[in-house]
């Protein structure tokens, strides 16, 4: 099977689920990407980091819409093209753009559902890239899951790599509700085996990456990577770590994370996003409330620290959870041979 | 003095890469020719390596949990008196000498279209009648990797994507086993293959018998692997099971049944079979293939009292502890039929008992 970046996996899961579904639309800015400039090149990009390449090309402004900048309008026309028969995959760009679409999206497409008695659905999926580590500061930089997973009516996706970005992506754009879709732009030239025909991966389906019986450690997206990275030099010395990877926040795959804490007795949640009111706090949240009584060791939190990306690449670079940290936070409850630390 | 490598093997074409997942013999351990070795996984199968020379372990290189390519150094054999210094040097001069499946054309999936539907199939090897492999319910080409990976030294032999699995098309218009074989058949004519020995496997061990029923002078000979249609028995938990799972975690369970040793399920291969359900089609597909092959709680297709009627060299192979189709429905066949009957197997003994089943299978062909 043919190795893919992530940037090529979600290419592909637009491109099939454009051919498949007439209905399906994308609209964003660049999303074409070169298009009407002078040197009269059409679809020269896709997209700022080269995403949506060649749609435009394969399936015409009519489908593909370049749009100007004005994210609230994406976002407004996405939902309500969404809520009257199409299924747009509206891109956000960077998500830490949301501040100006949050009625459309945390207020309009999210609640049309409710507010309409059941009677309404909104299939639209709101890309957007998010995380740390390219050097694009604090205004380019933010982890903002923990946002989105906080309202009701939006399913959130936050895929750590290729196979998983594709079929995720897929399952995005076929399901029936509003589905905030996570890129992490410092992953898409990483590659996997990713196959060349259509795919879904359900939400609410954490993927267990690795196990162990000393330690769980449950991460998203760029910190599964680290977090495997950890768990190998962990094993090493005699600790054996579980690795989950909820894949979506909302819905959350509780029943995976519990059973697996019942059995290793402790829990590391390493989160890119600010640590208050976040995933990591709310995974932790749940350990406390419903498997307290399996822990043995106090709920470790790897995150970024209280405080906006820095865009001095030493202080960035000291800003993101790294392995090291998180071997750090397991060595803090755990010690080799699977005792608590002292 | 001789010093013998010991290197990661290459199970079937696919595998590219394997993980040594334990020693089985430590550093300065004797070893006989044929013995037991180190445990390997790839994604597909798992298994044991064989020492192919006797002697001392001198060097294990490789440690538990590492994933190398396909002839990649794991080890070193060699004599007690050999000098350390010649087993370094050694070492240190080892090429690894298979190219990865990768880099090598022929062990990409081919496709044919037969019957208004794309077939993926793996080939390998020249000359003879080809052999054609028929895969089970939910399987694939590359699980007869032990096979291939060793009639395929001498012979032509094709691997084949039943429609609904593996990298074939995903539309089954008709699961009955007497549909299928017509479809394999259509396949050969594809292929302009006018004659060849058929193994087939549980579900494909059904269309092997179909074919030779229907076309039988396209058939060099048949080899079944705990067949289908030979009595009314099966193990309908197991392929419901199978058809439920959605979660790694789940399939595992439901996969052990398969082996006599449950440490072969392992987390690579259910992940496999997780990720082949989830392409579009597959869940559809196991659906349409599980109602036709049930008639209730029974298998629906029959093929007992007609396996007399074949006049080519017919063999069947049964695992001893078969826990999804009895193994005593290899007792009381015609007399013209081979039966063996494999201890320490289950319901895979092209992977639990590879050797014993290559050669009963060149037997066979032999015979033809």
């Amino acid at each position: 099977m043919a190795k893919k970046s992530m940037r090529t996996a979600i290419n592909e899961a637009i491109r099939l689920e454009m051919r498949r579904d007439p209905t399906v639309i994308l609209l964003g800015e660049d999303v074409a990407g070169g298009q009407g400039g002078s040197a009269d090149v059409n679809d020269a990009f896709g997209g700022v980091l080269g995403v949506t390449k060649g749609l435009y090309t394969e399936f015409g402004p009519g489908r593909v819409i370049d749009t100007p900048i004005t994210e609230s309008a994406i976002m407004g026309t996405a939902a309500g093209a969404a809520v009257s028969g199409l299924r747009p995959i509206a891109e956000l760009m960077f998500v830490d753009f949301i501040g100006v679409c949050f009625d459309q999206i945390f207020n309009q497409a999210a609640k049309f559902r409710y507010m309409f008695g059941g009677k309404a659905q909104t299939p639209m999926v709101m890309r957007a890239m998010t995380g740390a580590g390219l050097r694009a500061a604090a205004q380019h930089s933010q982890s903002l899951h923990g946002l989105f997973t906080m309202v009701p009516g939006l399913k959130v996706v936050v895929p750590s790599g290729a196979y998983d970005a594709k079929g995720l992506l897929i399952e995005a754009i076929r399901d029936n509700d509003p589905v905030i879709f996570l890129e992490h732009k410092a992953m898409y030239d990483l590659e996997e085996e990713v196959p060349d025909e259509a795919y879904t991966i359900p939400f609410g389906e954490a993927n267990v990456l690795r196990e162990g019986k000393d330690v769980t450690i449950v991460a998203l997206a760029r910190m599964v990577r680290f977090s495997m990275e950890a768990a190998a030099n962990l094993a090493k010395i005699g600790i054996e770590a579980t690795v989950i990877d909820p894949r979506t926040t909302s819905p959350l795959d509780t029943d995976t994370i519990l059973e697996s804490v019942a059995e290793t007795g402790r829990l590391v949640v390493v989160d890119e996003a600010n640590p208050r009111c976040s995933f990591a706090t709310d995974v932790a949240a749940l350990v406390a409330d419903q498997g307290f009584k399996s822990l043995k060791a106090p709920i470790r939190l790897v995150t970024a620290p209280h405080s906006p990306v820095p865009f001095a690449p030493n202080l960035e670079d000291a800003y993101i959870p790294n392995a090291a940290k998180i071997e750090a936070a397991v060595l803090s409850i755990v010690s080799a041979g699977g005792r608590n630390a002292a | 003095m001789t010093i013998t490598a010991v290197t990661m093997p290459r199970w079937g074409l696919t595998m590219e890469e394997g993980t040594v997942t334990a020693w089985l013999v430590p550093v300065g351990g004797s070893v006989n020719v044929g013995q037991e070795l180190a445990e390997v996984e790839s994604s597909k199968l798992a298994g044991t390596v064989e020492a192919t020379a006797g002697g001392v372990v001198r060097r294990t290189i490789i440690e538990v949990g590492a994933t190398v390519p396909v002839g990649t150094l794991l080890g070193v054999i060699a004599d007690a008196s050999v000098d350390d210094a010649e087993i370094d040097a050694f070492v240190g001069t080892f090429k690894p000498v298979e190219v990865a499946a990768g880099e090598d054309e022929s062990s990409k999936p081919k496709s044919v279209e037969a019957g208004g539907l794309r077939w993926s199939y793996l080939r390998s090897g020249e000359g003879g009648v080809p052999l054609v492999l028929i895969h089970g319910f939910g399987g694939d080409a590359a699980g007869w990797g032990f096979i291939q990976g060793t009639i395929g030294a001498d012979q032509d032999v094709i691997a084949v994507d039943l429609p609904g699995h593996g990298n074939s098309e995903k539309t089954i218009r008709d699961g009955s086993i007497d549909a299928q074989a017509d479809a394999v058949i259509g396949f050969l004519d594809a292929l302009g293959i006018d004659k060849a020995h058929l193994a087939g496997h549980s579900m494909g061990g059904g269309i092997a018998i179909g074919i030779a029923l229907k076309a039988p002078g396209r058939v060099a000979s048949l080899t079944l692997l705990a067949p289908v249609g030979l009595g009314d028995g099966i193990n309908t938990e197991y392929l419901k099971g199978f058809v439920a799972a959605r979660k790694r975690r789940d399939l595992e369970i439901v996969l052990r049944q398969l082996f006599a040793n449950e440490a072969l399920v392992t987390p690579a291969l259910a992940e496999e079979i997780i990720r082949y359900k989830r392409l579009d089609g597959a869940q559809p597909a196991l659906e349409t293939l599980l109602a036709a092959l049930l008639n209730g709680q029974a298998q629906r297709a029959q093929y007992r009292d007609k396996l007399g009627a074949i006049k080519v060299p017919v063999a069947v192979i049964w695992g001893a502890q078969d826990r999804i189709i009895p193994p005593e429905h290899a007792v009381g066949l015609p007399a013209s039929v081979r039966v063996e009957t494999l201890a320490g197997s289950g319901h895979m003994p092209q992977v639990e008992a590879a050797d014993q089943v290559n050669k009963i299978l060149r037997e066979t062909i032999a015979k033809a």
